[in-house]
């Protein structure tokens, strides 16, 4: 059953994204920021913690966190502050981890979602700035034995600039969840701050879901789910938390305020015991650290910073007369939507140039395992491939292989076209030689048509395409078997 | 004016094992530092932007250039334990999934 099919509840869904930035060094240090390199290979004084170390804020992270919460329209705060959140993890070399409290750097913005069923706005309550944590290892990973008492530890990622993107509790249903993880993941892409890679760990979710008969003003008692590393986990957690919940509900039972843990494998949630006492991060500003100040013109430089978004990139595109799939497709793939922008902007037509790009190119760019600017392929292609469909030299199919050739590096579509010899015969006489010997050898068919049923027209086509090599314009070839049909009546 | 403070609480948030003449000892001198703060807190404040931070200075910065790591091999050596390229370290109890399916 899908959440959706439980009409009398209502989930109530709020989510915490975290995106690791990839700048050239650490938030604190002058480490590297680099994703596989060698264990415990780019760590100092200062991202291990050791005493005496003193950190340095990132300008460039600070920056990057500041675009992405101007992308959400979020109030960038003149007046900001770090603190210390502290609690006890191997993982956490200083016993505490520099992060915002109670003056985050953007707060109050949104973000607009479309899912198959509804379009909502989710609110944004804050954006703020901290550090990754080291990782640990445990026992089989990383193809080592530990013994089983004993954890690993590496320390590259730790330091690493993390942002914390703290939604409202807007979201009403795993589809929307998945919805808001996917666009937030599109924006933070679309400014070039982070790959936002779920599976490497640049981005993560934690989910905050509860459940209410609908209609109620207030809360149910929520849990939190941790562990969600695809868009498909976030809805699968998000469905299973929602139905177990409603499931308590309904058997009398009451929903346990707790932290859980999504199982990819079993595709169900499990409590995480903890022998932690109730959370008491005992915030404190973090002595080491000056403010930060954001001005009128520091505000300013980043909101004229930033490239046009996916939500008017996606509008853009269906003003076009785009369909969504390929709209989203254009807005998914920078260099795709780039190289669109381009050929329409050179003439192309939207709608055909759109489709060439999300069907051929696409297959090819996948079958080849390359990105689209590694292909040869240009905005001048394009329009050229176009404009020869459109005026007759090209068949659809034919445009097909041209594209083909163009992508493997033969040329200009004209001189691929020339080359794979895949013209269309534009000498009306050749087409009419090639119907006339058609309907010679098709008598019984012709007759049909002359009896009024238009049912050969298609074999006949077919059997001139077949004659011309494909090279007929087979539009044209049809309104000749027409017209001759009712001519001869 | 005596504040009141659960200062086992404290000692366990901290992770310091602490006997119980400690316990009566860094409590006692804790809830002399809290007294200290009451008192500042009772003076007239209004008009005083509050200070956070004792430099007259915002938006002390570096520019994202990378300065350069360690040796591995001396980070580990400085360390209690370690395996191969790898910190070694108790497992944190109290961290198992339980077994619940819901
Ligand atoms: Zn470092």
């Amino acid at each position: 059953m899908t959440d959706e099919a439980r009409v009398d509840w209502e989930a109530v869904i709020g989510i915490e994204t975290h995106v690791e930035l990839q700048t050239a060094s650490k938030m604190f240090c002058g480490c590297p920021v680099s994703f596989g390199a060698p264990p415990n290979t780019t760590v100092c004084p200062v991202c291990l913690g050791l005493p005496g170390a003193l950190p340095v804020p990132n300008e460039a992270a600070i920056e990057g966190i500041l675009r992405i919460g101007a992308a959400f329209g979020c109030e960038l705060v003149s007046y900001s502050e770090f603190h210390r959140k502290n609690y006890f993890y191997p993982d956490l070399p200083k016993n505490y981890q520099i992060s915002q409290y109670d003056l985050p750097l953007c707060v109050n913005g949104s973000v607009e979602i479309e899912t198959d069923e509804s379009s909502s706005t989710i609110g944004i309550t804050r954006v703020h700035m901290e550090e990754d944590t080291g990782k640990s290892l445990h026992v089989g990973e990383g193809g080592r034995i530990a013994d089983a008492d004993h954890s690993l530890l590496d320390f590259n990622r730790s330091g690493v600039p993390l942002v914390e993107i703290v939604s409202e509790p807007d979201i009403r249903s795993a589809a929307e969840a998945r919805a808001y993880g996917s666009e937030i993941q599109r924006i933070v892409r679309s400014l070039g701050v982070s790959d936002a890679r779920l599976e490497e760990g640049s981005m993560r979710f934690d989910a905050n879901i509860s459940v209410r008969r609908r209609g109620d003003e207030e809360f149910g008692t929520r849990t939190e789910v941790k562990n969600v590393n695809s868009l498909r986990s976030l809805q699968g957690a998000i469905a299973f938390e929602i139905e177990r919940q409603v499931r308590v509900l309904e058997g009398g039972g009451s929903v346990v305020q707790e932290t859980r843990h999504w199982n990819e494998a079993t595709g169900v949630t499990a409590s995480m015991r903890s022998k932690e006492e109730s959370e008491d991060y005992r915030y404190f500003q973090e002595p080491d650290l000056v403010p930060l100040e954001v001005d009128d013109a520091w505000r300013e430089r980043i909101v004229a910073s930033l490239p046009e978004l996916p939500s008017a990139r996606r509008s853009r595109y269906r003003a076009l007369g785009l369909d969504m799939i390929n709209a989203g497709l254009l807005v998914d793939d920078a260099a795709l939507g780039s190289l669109f922008d381009d050929a329409v902007a050179a003439g192309a037509d939207p709608a055909a140039t759109a489709n060439r790009l999300t069907g051929e190119v696409v297959a090819y760019t996948r079958r080849e395992g390359v990105g689209v600017s590694e292909t040869a392929l240009t905005a001048d292609h394009l329009v050229e491939l176009g404009t020869m469909v459109t005026e007759g030299d090209l068949s659809a199919t034919a445009a097909k292989d041209v594209l083909a050739g163009v992508l493997a590096g033969e040329g200009m579509p004209r001189a691929v076209a020339e080359q794979r010899d895949l013209l269309q015969i534009s000498d009306l006489g050749v087409i009419e030689a090639a119907v006339e010997s058609v309907l010679a050898e098709h008598a019984e068919a012709v007759e049909r048509m002359q009896g009024g049923d238009m049912k050969p027209v298609g074999f006949l086509v077919g059997q001139v395409m077949r004659a011309t090599g494909g090279k007929a314009d087979p539009k044209a070839v049809s309104e000749l078997i027409r017209s001759r049909a009712s001519s001869e009546t | 004016m005596p504040v009141d403070i659960d200062i086992a609480k404290v000692a366990k948030l901290a992770r310091l094992e602490l006997s119980a003449e400690e316990l009566e000892r860094y409590g006692a001198q804790l809830g002399d530092i809290l007294e200290h703060a009451e008192r500042v807190q009772a003076l007239p404040t209004e008009g005083v932007p509050p200070t956070s931070h004792p430099l007259p200075m915002t938006n002390a910065f570096r520019s994202d250039e990378v300065t350069g790591s360690l040796d591995r091999d001396d980070v580990l050596a400085a360390a209690p334990d370690a395996d191969g390229p790898y910190f070694r370290v108790p497992k944190i109890l109290g961290e198992e999934v339980e077994g619940d399916n819901g």
